[in-house]
């Protein structure tokens, strides 16, 4: 029972460190409208920031400071930010397609570094000993998975208000005002550039600090945890939540989340060991049509104000 | 600096051109970035190698022409292979694409390119698994043509088919009736169908034309390199970069652009390492958006 529960807390935390994701690409996306296809690629720099900051001092890589966790916590989301932040800038004065496309290529870019800038990353081996919080407890297994539980929910609840906040505020009024109409915002004497690019980073920020809580979670990272596969996942997350809604984010990422867990371990019971792989590829086409049927028949998705818990708009 | 980084920037940057064409003319008459367009690319190079093999069962096995890798088989499967490419992004357009377009908003269309090429790419692992397979496994001798440069016939006869494509593509888009139509829509949609475009024949012709392209130059890159479900997911940064470069709808531009990206691929290949020769694309392409952003021959857009 006990062992039910541990794991229990072990899915709701990965989980919620999906949903800390998708509140960020909900920041850049349902609020602001700004495509990010590189979502691996931000995470990927927040977790490695991290990682390279608090673990302990090692002789064959640079790095190894020894930081408090929290501080590479906020460091991860700074960095991260700062990155969105000049991804940002480069191409949002133009249509929203070059958005999309550098995010692309900032994703296949820091895969590459990843991998081969071994002295900074560990290259495909990655970065091991990332300390995890509240270590001493780790001789309690199901205790360990609860606390784990209660630190990641704490940063999801504190973001999940935060971006409620930001959204209500003048700040996030403006974001709303340039999505429904731009050039009566821009009228107004508001940057729509300066003010998408300010949404971008922050966006960027949470998936940075995503990464970072993913990395001292797992206290293991290396290239191939930032697949495209992890933008795809996210993606389906929030549509299937419902964009635009920080609670669909969250609902959304629980869901799918257990959908592709569940598959995943139906395919493994079921198939024969030589089919394995082939089984995790259809699980991938399958999320694939997915996304491709709601975004045709169900773009409000399932879990926001406008899904079947809320009203439903026509 | 040895120059044989020339012949493999040339051939690469073909590749990457051939691809970029049909980006460019997706981009520029659909409006929508595809992200499954280099899914085109090893769905048809994986369609090739079905055909040949059904011929091979069909007629038995044929030897190579002249000193090339491959013989007739090949070429004749390159043509269907290139007509299932097509058919596929028609079948995709019709599924998907179309119906999203007419909802009104472009971004909804490149995510759904996105999630279209996920779902496509894992499909061809699904059936073919994810190791790499070949056209051929015969190693060819490369013949030294002067200045430390060595090139196989292979080679030779890809570049030459890279030129015959462009320029039959160049005079289609210049002198034919549907080139013309395709780029008068694409100058201005509206203005097009008052006088009495077919807007469906113009995208159809875009769906054929690029997904055809895609396939030679998925095919090209089996016989050059490997076929592996990832191989056009892994050219998409490149031909995005090519078709930026050119100017988003300029055809000239795509094939300029790759060779570009190409040709610098390849020499940083010898001053960086080959190690970090996906990352060249993207520094191009953010100094483009940097410095140029409407490409070398596109025209200022926002």
């Amino acid at each position: 029972m006990i062992d039910l529960l541990g794991y229990g807390a072990f899915f709701m935390s990965s989980a919620l460190i999906f949903g800390l994701i998708a509140l960020g690409l909900n920041l850049q996306w349902g609020q602001t409208g700004l495509f990010n296809v590189g979502i691996a690629g931000f995470v990927a720099i927040g977790a490695y920031t991290s990682a390279i900051l608090t673990t302990p001092d090692t002789a064959d890589r640079i790095g190894g400071f020894d930081w408090p966790i929290l501080a590479g916590w906020l460091a991860a989301a700074f960095v991260t930010a700062a990155a969105a932040a000049f991804t940002g800038f480069a191409t949002l004065r133009l249509k929203s397609d070059y958005l999309a496309i550098t995010t692309f290529g900032v994703a296949v870019v820091v895969q590459l570094v990843a991998l081969n800038a071994q002295s900074l990353t560990g290259g495909p081996f990655g970065v091991a000993f990332i300390p995890r919080p509240f270590a001493s407890l780790q001789d309690q297994p199901a205790l360990f998975n609860f606390i784990n539980l209660g630190v990641i929910a704490a940063v999801t609840i504190a973001v999940y208000l935060a971006l409620e906040h930001l959204s209500r505020s003048p700040w996030g009024r403006v974001l709303k005002a340039l999505r429904e109409d731009e050039r009566a915002a821009i009228s107004l004497g508001k940057s729509a550039r300066s003010y998408r690019i300010q949404a971008f980073a922050a966006g960027g920020a949470v998936m940075g600090l995503a990464g970072a809580v993913q990395a001292h979670f797992i206290g293991f990272i290396a290239p191939n945890g930032y697949l495209p596969t992890l933008t795809f996942q996210v993606w389906a997350m929030l549509m299937v939540g419902g964009s635009g809604s920080n609670r669909g984010a969250i609902l959304g990422s629980v869901v799918v989340w257990a959908i592709w867990v569940g598959a995943g371990a139906f395919s493994a019971a079921v198939v024969p060991g030589d089919w394995q792989a082939r089984a995790a590829s259809l699980q991938i086409v399958a999320i694939g049509v997915m996304l491709c049927l709601i975004l045709l028949w169900r773009p409000q998705g399932f879990f926001g104000p406008n899904g079947f818990l809320g009203k439903r708009r026509s | 600096m040895n120059l044989q980084f020339i012949v493999d920037g040339l051939i690469s940057g073909s590749l990457i051109g051939l691809g970029a064409i049909g980006i460019t003319l997706t981009y520029s008459i659909l409006r929508f970035s595809n992200f499954a367009h280099g899914d085109f690319m090893a769905w048809g190079a994986y369609g090739t190698l079905s055909v040949i093999a059904a011929i091979g069962a069909l007629v038995g096995t044929t030897a190579p022409i002249g000193a090339l890798s491959f013989g007739w088989p090949l070429i004749a499967a390159t043509l269907i292979g290139m007509i299932l490419t097509a058919c596929l992004a028609l079948l995709l357009d019709w599924l998907l694409f179309a119906r999203l377009r007419d909802k009104g908003q472009s971004i909804i269309v490149v995510m759904a390119s996105f999630g279209a090429s996920m779902a496509l790419r894992s499909l061809l692992e699904f059936i073919f698994t994810s190791s790499p397979t070949y056209f051929s496994r015969g190693i060819q001798m490369a013949i030294p043509i002067g200045l430390g440069i060595r090139i196989t016939p292979d080679q030779m006869v890809m570049l030459a088919t890279t030129v015959i494509l462009v320029t039959a593509m160049h005079l289609f888009m210049s002198r034919s009736q549907t080139g013309r139509e395709m780029r008068a829509y694409s100058q201005n949609p509206a203005l097009a169908r008052v006088v009495g475009i077919d807007t469906a024949r113009v995208v159809r012709a875009t769906w054929i034309i690029g997904a055809a392209l895609a396939c030679a130059a998925g095919v090209m890159v089996g016989i050059l390199v490997q076929i592996r479900p990832l191989m056009g997911l892994d050219l998409l940064l490149p031909m995005f970069a090519a078709a930026i470069l050119g100017g988003i709808g300029s055809v000239p531009g795509a094939v300029l652009g790759g060779l570009i990206i190409g040709l610098s691929e390849a020499a940083a290949v010898q001053l960086i390492g080959a190690e970090w020769r996906a990352a060249i694309a993207f520094a191009i392409l953010m100094a483009v958006l940097l410095v140029r952003p409407m490409g070398l021959f596109g025209r200022a857009e926002r």
